[in-house]
């Protein structure tokens, strides 16, 4: 008896074929393959231009099909700016973590929205520094130990954790500000279909796009993958709640 | 060729880079608002959107340097410009921009320092500009111009000389070069017949097949030993076909003065003034400062003649002088700037007369 076999699920054509060089757990890999989805699913995989950014996701180019400018700690933004204006045919997305984009790069994420660049920020938020080893970052939760804040994170002394989202929503140059996570199914598909309005912002010419996506960091964290997966939602969504901050698309 | 590019003008070093750059085909720029080069902005912003250019005033240096990186990458022919603390925050970039071969022209209209320091006329970007200000142990090119009409001919130069090697290249000048008016006779732009085009770029439309990445960052073992090597080839290249200098009244020198931009101008009066007196004393004025003139030296100021170099800083090209000329003695007379602190030709000769006299 022959099955005739039908393919209905596979890599998406912006990925390349290769192995990450991500930690068990980890969930770049996820947000890359909801990235790749929407490139594809626009046919933009040719035309669009990514800017990588320095951390965990710095080797965007390895990834991804796509052509790629590499860009200083926390210049994506402008980096991606000045392509976006020598090639106004050509899509831009960035892929930045938290403290690149939070920290080091905070003026310009915040100038580029302000502008109402045509580009897709991906913004990945796992309360820490991935590749220096798990250092505090911006966005690390009140109380949170990491490498620098051996007693947890004192809000008194070290701020507190920044909501990107809702910051860059309050911005007239932002058309779509959101937050989203990849914890569960339900979560990734809403991602998904978030990563592809932001995508469909920018080719509509609607002005800056912005997806933070709520991930994890097991090695950091010193968790397992469930544990880590269930401490988004335990403890990062409720600081860092999911929703549309602004969407001024319609 | 249009009828403005014929006719003589009366303009400022600040505008005539702009005039420049835009007639060398710069149709991008990011900048930072900064004395003494803010003409360079406000020109462009306005002349640029009138060839379809695209000018973008940033939040920083920082933004700026890293737009430069992102058009580069992407081809275009595209500038910023700044002075002395704008170009230490655009340090960062230049390394990226240096590491990534990504070419684009930074001018710097020099200032007086360290920290908030003056806004006069100083020279004391020198090492910054020459030695790799950035992190890692790259160079750019390094042009001094020492009028108007050298602010008009020198960015295209560093156009050229970037596009070719992949380097970025620096004009750099200082507040008097910048905010003088002289003469300047505009010419067209002619590109050089031997100029690639960029197949390295990102390029408008689509990539076109294989997947294009500009980057600095190589982990593979040896991989960015390779990477380094060949930057210090394109140096060492650079260094044998491209350096750029003036002789004045050298040939039969037994003193030789040597100074750059502003200085240069107060040394080439102070030479003639020399003249006048009987004194054999010539002018050595590099103009490719880096890749520095080690082979002019050699020719003019190796062979027994006693050398005095000007700055307007405490002393730093002199330390290149002296590597060019090793057992040559090289003196120094330099004043750091400030107000009031501009030597004169007189102040010069005096210099001249003590040391020839020696």
């Amino acid at each position: 008896m022959t099955t005739e076999m039908k393919k209905i699920f596979s890599r998406p054509d912006s990925l390349k074929d290769v192995q990450t060089h991500y930690c068990p757990g980890c969930q770049h890999g996820t947000i890359h393959r909801l990235v790749a989805e929407a490139l594809d699913y626009f046919g933009i995989k040719d035309q669009i231009i990514g800017v990588a950014s320095v951390g965990c996701s710095v080797f965007l180019y390895g990834y991804f099909d796509v052509d790629v400018i590499e860009a200083p700690h926390g210049r994506a933004p402008a980096v991606a700016t000045g392509a976006r204006r020598v090639h106004p045919e050509r899509p831009v997305f960035t892929y930045q973590g938290d403290g690149d984009l939070a920290a080091i790069g905070t003026s310009e994420i915040i100038h580029t929205a302000n502008r109402g660049e045509l580009m897709t920020v991906i913004f990945v938020n796992n309360t820490t520094y991935g590749m220096t080893g798990g250092q505090m970052a911006p966005t690390s939760m009140p109380g949170q130990k990491t490498s620098t804040t051996p007693y947890g994170r004192d809000v008194s002394t070290d701020g507190y954790p920044i909501k990107m989202a809702e910051l860059l929503s309050g911005l007239d140059g932002t058309a779509y500000s959101v937050r989203v996570a990849v914890d569960n199914p339900k979560h990734v598909i809403q991602a998904g279909k978030a990563i592809r309005k932001a995508f469909q912002t920018q080719l509509d010419g609607k002005g800056f796009a912005f997806v933070e996506v709520l991930s994890t960091c097991p090695t950091n964290w010193k968790m397992d993958p469930l544990a880590a997966n269930q401490r988004v939602a335990d403890e990062m969504i409720p600081y860092f709640p999911l929703g549309v901050y602004k969407d001024a698309t319609a | 060729m249009e009828e403005s590019l014929t006719k003589r003008l009366f303009v400022k070093g600040n505008e005539a880079i702009a005039m420049g750059a835009l007639e060398a085909g710069c149709r991008y720029y990011f900048g930072y608002p900064i004395t003494p080069q803010s003409d360079i902005p406000e020109y462009i912003s306005r002349e640029m959107p009138k060839l379809g250019g695209q000018f973008l005033q940033a939040e920083s240096e920082i933004a700026s340097i890293n737009m430069l990186l992102g058009a580069s990458a992407c081809g275009a022919r595209a500038m910023t410009s700044s002075s002395s603390p704008g170009i230490s925050l655009k340090q960062e970039g230049i390394s990226y921009m240096a590491g990534s071969e990504c070419p684009g022209v930074i001018v710097n209209v020099c200032r007086s320092g360290p920290g908030l320091g003056g806004i006069d006329a100083s020279q004391a970007d020198y090492f910054q500009s020459v030695k790799g200000g950035g992190h890692g142990g790259y160079h750019i090119i390094v042009l001094a111009p020492d009028s108007v009409q050298e602010m008009y001919d020198l960015v295209m130069l560093a156009f050229d000389l970037s596009d070719r090697y992949r380097v970025p290249a620096m004009i750099l000048a200082d507040a008097v070069i910048g905010q003088m008016k002289e003469g300047l006779t505009p010419h067209p732009y002619v590109a050089p017949a031997d100029l690639a085009t960029k197949e390295w770029a990102l390029i408008g439309g689509g990539k076109a097949g294989e997947q294009k990445v500009v980057k600095s960052l190589y982990l593979g073992d040896g991989e960015l030993e390779a990477h380094n090597n060949k930057l210090h080839a394109k140096y060492a290249v650079m260094q044998e076909k491209e350096v750029r200098f003036e002789a004045v009244e050298l040939d039969d020198a037994e003193m030789v003065v040597t100074a750059y931009g502003s200085a240069a101008r107060i040394a080439k009066t102070a030479v003639r003034l020399a003249r006048e007196q009987g004194l054999k004393v010539g002018l050595l004025r590099p103009v490719t400062l880096f890749p520095f003139p080690n082979v002019a030296y050699k020719k003019y100021a190796g062979n027994g003649q006693k050398v005095l170099c000007c700055e307007l800083n405490n002393g730093q090209m002199v330390d290149d002088v002296r590597l060019a000329i090793p057992t040559t003695e090289v003196v120094f007379y330099g004043r750091a700037a400030g107000a009031g602190s501009l030597p004169t030709p007189e102040e010069y000769l005096a210099q001249i007369r003590k040391h020839y006299e020696a």
